[in-house]
């Protein structure tokens, strides 16, 4: 079943295009992020979704309806704003209760909607608080409350957790999945943050410059990335050249051994990166003018002098074409 | 934060507020005083403002001034907001030449304004009187709302109106719940100075007021000719206590709104 279908929609501002064509279907339930650096489009795509921005050409559908040229107050679902945007006049009650008010639901089902919105983001103690009396984090949970007393068939959320600091994110990100999987709304959500992308979504779309580079569950995008721009967007690879191919080597792939003549390549270890349960080398290619990233697991070891001479080498079977 | 200023600094700000408020503490001080003449310090006394209300030509200009003051604030208030929310949706060059027509009233001095209006007045064969000073007070005071609410909308920006649109608002609702809420204490303070500005103007209605429709300024004008007495003096004391508590309101509406920049009179 389709909850969002995307036919060929493309933006252009002022003559220039923003937005690609583009064409996704997205299925009810599902937890799908929008994931590119900042300025290649993601906010345009979730306000031609939302409405607020009309696609220079193509059609949306919101379950199986066509929705193009329907206003914004008029779509079933809602969008969390980068910024909350909570009405400042009203408190944390009237902010979540404003869209079913709206909407002239009976008073008796309105306050059902609002407590149970309330218990789910855990704001039940701050209902007569008003907006610049909370801190960003609660100010970030009163704009989902808020959207989701709605009972949105599509949730759009524009970087949510991105003007918080890095400790909150991290808990808050574990909160937005739990709330998707028990509401089972479809969400759209966008993120320049790679990680967060990984850890949230049902697939990751890859943007760049307006353009879809690739579209995949967090594992295929991981494992097998299509292009040079997805190889190096999420996590860490190596990218070799050999023939006018260009294929990525992730670091866990790499082995690096002291007999040199067994190697395929040779180079100087440059740096050792501790991190815990990793171990990183950066190893210095003699005949080319690039670095390797290794990452040997805890149980190695071995132990590595910065200036050694070392071989690099990886099975085949872990080289991913990523353009040419 | 306490800055470390030059001594002479301080000395100049004194100077500064002695120059600009002296006459005034003048007019307040003799407006107690006992004495008819002007100079001389006798005692403590109400009663100059007790004989201003039994006077007739005061109370009949008091009244004029009023309901000037009411209708040209209520009317400019309406036009000016109404104005600045229309300016939202037309195209950006439209809007700076717009924009630029509206701050003119602010800017042109007074007596061309009222000389204008004047000319307008006769050549349209409109006999002077409240209705011409209510027009010209209109005049005014409309772009001072509009300065006023602008920048309290472009404070606002456009997101508050799009979340309410998202949450199902129509535009009515939106204007309704969300705009007209979050413009208010704007509205108020440009009312507050539209009807400061009508009580205490006295050059431009000069020009376009007829024999009946004589305003408090014109009145203490008119007085001051023959000399100044210590009823004028309440009565500029009045005047003075009532336009600047208004403005002290309008400023507190001003700063009114959690999160919204500061706006500050473009007086
Ligand atoms: N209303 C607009 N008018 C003109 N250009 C715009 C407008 N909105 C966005 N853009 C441009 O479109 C590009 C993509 O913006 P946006 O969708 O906000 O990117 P992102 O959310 O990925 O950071 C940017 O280059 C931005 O300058
Ligand atoms: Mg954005």
């Amino acid at each position: 079943m389709h909850m969002i279908e995307l036919v060929q929609i493309e933006k252009h501002f002022s003559g220039q295009v923003v937005v690609h064509p583009l064409s996704l279907t997205i299925k009810e339930g599902e937890f799908l992020t929008l994931l590119g650096p900042s300025g290649c489009g993601k906010t345009t795509i979730l306000r031609m979704i939302a409405g607020f921005e009309q696609p220079t050409d193509g059609d949306i559908f919101l379950d199986g309806q066509k929705v193009t040229n329907l206003s914004p107050n008029r779509r079933d679902l809602n969008l969390v704003f980068q910024h909350y945007a909570l009405f400042p006049h009203m408190t944390v009650e009237e902010n979540i209760a404003f869209g079913l008010k709206m909407k002239k639901t009976p008073p008796s089902q309105q306050k059902e909607r609002v407590e149970e919105a309330l218990k789910m983001t855990q704001l039940t103690q701050l209902t007569k608080r008003y907006p610049h009396e909370l801190s960003g984090g609660q100010q970030q949970r009163v704009a989902i409350a808020r959207a989701i007393a709605n009972k949105p068939k599509v949730l759009l959320l524009d970087e949510p957790l991105g003007a918080l600091d890095l400790q909150l994110r991290k808990s808050l990100q574990t909160e937005l999945k739990q709330l998707q999987r028990s509401l089972g709304i479809t969400f759209i959500y966008v993120t320049h943050d790679q990680e967060e992308a990984m850890m949230l979504s049902d697939r990751i779309v890859i943007m760049n410059n307006g353009q879809v580079e690739q579209i995949g569950t967090p594992r295929e995008i991981y494992e097998t990335p299509r292009t040079l721009f997805a190889a190096t967007f999420i996590g860490e690879n190596n990218i070799f050249s050999s023939d006018g191919r260009l294929f990525a080597v992730r670091p866990e792939n790499i082995r690096v051994v002291r007999e040199i003549n067994k190697a395929s390549r040779k180079g100087t270890v440059q740096d050792i990166v501790y991190l815990g349960n990793v171990h990183k080398l950066i190893v210095q290619l003699d005949d080319e003018p690039m670095n390797v990233t290794a990452a040997l697991d805890f149980a190695d070891d071995r132990t590595w002098q910065i200036g050694e001479k070392v071989g690099v080498s990886w099975n085949p079977l872990h080289e991913v074409m990523v353009g040419s | 934060m306490k800055s470390k200023n030059h001594p002479l600094l301080g000395l100049h700000s004194l100077l500064m507020m002695i120059f600009i408020y002296l006459p005034i503490v003048f007019i307040v001080i003799y407006s107690f005083n006992d004495s008819r003449i002007n100079a001389k310090w006798s005692g403590f006394t109400w009663k100059w403002y007790s004989s201003l209300f039994t006077d007739r030509h005061v109370m009949e200009a008091l009244m004029n001034s009023l309901t000037i003051a009411v209708v040209s604030t209520v009317v400019s208030t309406i036009l000016g907001t109404v104005a600045a929310l229309s300016m939202r949706t037309t195209g950006s060059k439209m809007r700076a030449g717009m924009n630029g027509l509206l701050y003119l009233p602010i800017i042109i001095p007074d007596i061309i304004m009222g000389l204008s209006l004047l000319v307008l007045f006769t050549q349209i064969h409109i006999p002077l009187g409240k209705i011409t000073v209510m027009i010209a007070h209109i005049t005014f005071s409309l772009s001072y709302v509009y300065v006023i609410v602008t920048a309290r909308l472009t404070g606002m920006g456009k997101q508050l109106e799009e979340a309410a649109q998202d949450l199902g608002a129509s535009s009515w609702q939106t204007f309704r719940y969300v705009t007209l809420p979050q413009i208010t204490p704007g509205i108020i303070a440009g009312a507050l100075i539209a009807f400061t500005l009508s009580l205490d103007d006295f050059m431009v209605s000069f020009f376009v007021t007829g024999p009946s429709s004589t305003t408090l300024p014109i009145y203490i004008y008119g007085q001051v000719k023959r000399g100044i007495s210590p009823e004028i003096n309440a009565l500029c004391t009045i005047l003075i206590a009532v336009s600047v508590i208004l403005i002290l309101l309008a400023q507190m509406f001003l700063n009114k709104g959690q999160g919204q920049k500061k706006t500050t009179l473009p007086l």
